[in-house]
């Protein structure tokens, strides 16, 4: 048995790497769990992309203002120095360069960095990309959160994506389950894996060749 | 003497007919025109264009008017309901009835502000490689691809502010804001429902829409 990441402590692993003093967007899903274990001492201005920069904890019920709401529908707070603005000043935030790292969910992801989340082509639900699109070609970084596999077993770390994808090589390191894993111009990379995992048996979980970095760690997360 | 006041929800809408593109602010439920919406219901106007970054919250103005087979076409961000059940747009569009323009939410937003700024459009690296890039025109500036998006415009447009003075200067709440501002500035006629409407011009350094760009207000108390 290997000791696999829950959702949280998935959450847990990618927040260690969210550096002090930085603008951070997060996707729904599982990023919006990293707001929860940033590091303490460390202070983070988490962006909206429907206009609020600096998201702060989520309000108590007698607190609530219902015109405060993030981009995924939840009641939200603002932190000190945080600010509002519109869809122009968001997006300016976004595609200019401005967000230092934004956390994503995906389908699947390529070594390459190619990366698909927006279209999982269901048969009975409309197409959204929001602003997937956006914070992808924008952010000075972006890391995706994801499973290691599907619910059957196929391997989401793959060699090219089959669903649409959201952007080309924009992806540079993905928190899994199972394993911490760069992408790279020469593919995978793989920094962490949980106890108990052989590396042939991550391998076999993953659509395309992994490559170990050379100082590759045991991935550890507090109970959670 | 400047007096953008209007005393009924038929006169904010007077000169609407069918065909026209509309533009309607709102994300999620938040800043959407519901009360402008319902009365353009009651107008009977048909083959509606509606620019909206979604297709309708359930209950929402936006649904009704699309169950009320009143639009040709969404050009949109998302295009997906909540919740199991089908969103009247879902219902439609798998159909064949509506048209669907999916288009990335900061792009979106850029290309109303283009229209709104007398602009044709402008080149972003949003999309590029992506389905949603498909039949644009590609360009490389510097060591970066981008595609041409060109910019949208409206015959009218219908947002909700908090605050609205007889100059048809605006002030929005929290999250409110959203695409009201641009969207404001890329209609022939922009009229904003508003929860206060003063007399009394709203302090100056605290406008979020100039009155340049709104034509009508409505004094609309209660909503979101």
């Amino acid at each position: 048995m290997s000791n696999r990441l829950n959702r949280n402590q998935m959450a847990w692993r990618a927040a260690q790497d969210v550096a002090d003093r930085s603008y951070v967007n997060l996707g729904i899903g599982i990023p919006v769990l990293v707001a929860n274990y940033i590091p303490g001492e460390r202070s983070v201005m988490l962006q909206s992309e429907n206009g609020i920069l600096g998201i702060g904890p989520a309000p108590a019920k007698d607190e609530i203002d219902p015109y405060f709401v993030d981009a995924g529908g939840q009641h939200v707070s603002l932190a000190p120095g945080g600010m509002l603005t519109d869809s122009i000043g968001a997006f300016t935030m976004i595609t200019g360069g401005h967000i230092d790292v934004t956390l994503l969910g995906a389908f699947q992801v390529a070594g390459n960095g190619d990366f698909a989340n927006w279209n999982a082509l269901l048969a009975n639900k409309g197409p959204l990309v929001g602003g997937a699109m956006d914070l992808a070609a924008g952010a000075r970084e972006v890391r995706l959160i994801m499973a290691h596999t599907t619910r059957e077993g196929e391997p989401r770390l793959v060699g090219k994506c089959s669903y649409p994808l959201t952007a080309r090589g924009r992806a540079s390191r993905i928190y899994t389950d199972l394993a911490v894993v760069d992408a790279t111009a020469s593919g995978f990379v793989v920094r962490e894996i949980v106890e108990g995992m052989s590396r042939d048996a991550l391998a076999a979980k993953s659509g395309a060749p992994l490559a170990f970095a050379d100082d590759c760690r045991t991935l550890t997360a507090p109970e959670l | 003497m400047f007096d953008k006041r209007v005393q009924s929800a038929a006169e904010a809408l007077a000169g609407l007919k069918d065909g026209d593109t509309v533009m309607l602010s709102g994300f999620q439920r938040i800043g959407a025109p519901d009360t402008l919406i319902m009365a353009l219901i009651e107008t009977g106007v048909k083959d509606l264009t509606i620019i909206a970054n979604g297709t309708g919250h359930p209950g929402s103005g936006l649904a009704h008017l699309v169950e009320a087979g009143r639009v040709a076409k969404v050009i949109c961000s998302s295009a997906r309901g909540r919740g199991s059940e089908m969103s009247p747009f879902e219902k439609a569009w798998f159909g064949g009835k509506i048209g669907l323009e999916l288009v990335p939410q900061g792009t979106f937003a850029e290309r109303i502000r283009a229209g709104g700024a007398g602009h044709a459009g402008f080149y972003t690296p949003t999309a590029v490689g992506t389905d949603l890039a498909a039949g644009k025109e590609e360009r490389r500036f510097g060591d970066r691809d981008y595609i041409l998006e060109t910019a949208l415009t409206a015959d009218f447009a219908m947002l909700r502010a908090e605050r609205g003075d007889r100059f048809g200067n605006l002030i929005f709440h929290g999250s409110q804001a959203n695409f009201g501002p641009v969207m404001a500035t890329a209609a022939e006629i922009t009229v904003a429902e508003v929860n206060h409407l003063e007399e009394s011009p709203l302090d100056p350094h605290g406008v979020h829409a100039a009155g340049i760009f709104v034509d009508r207000v409505l004094h609309v108390p209660g909503g979101a």
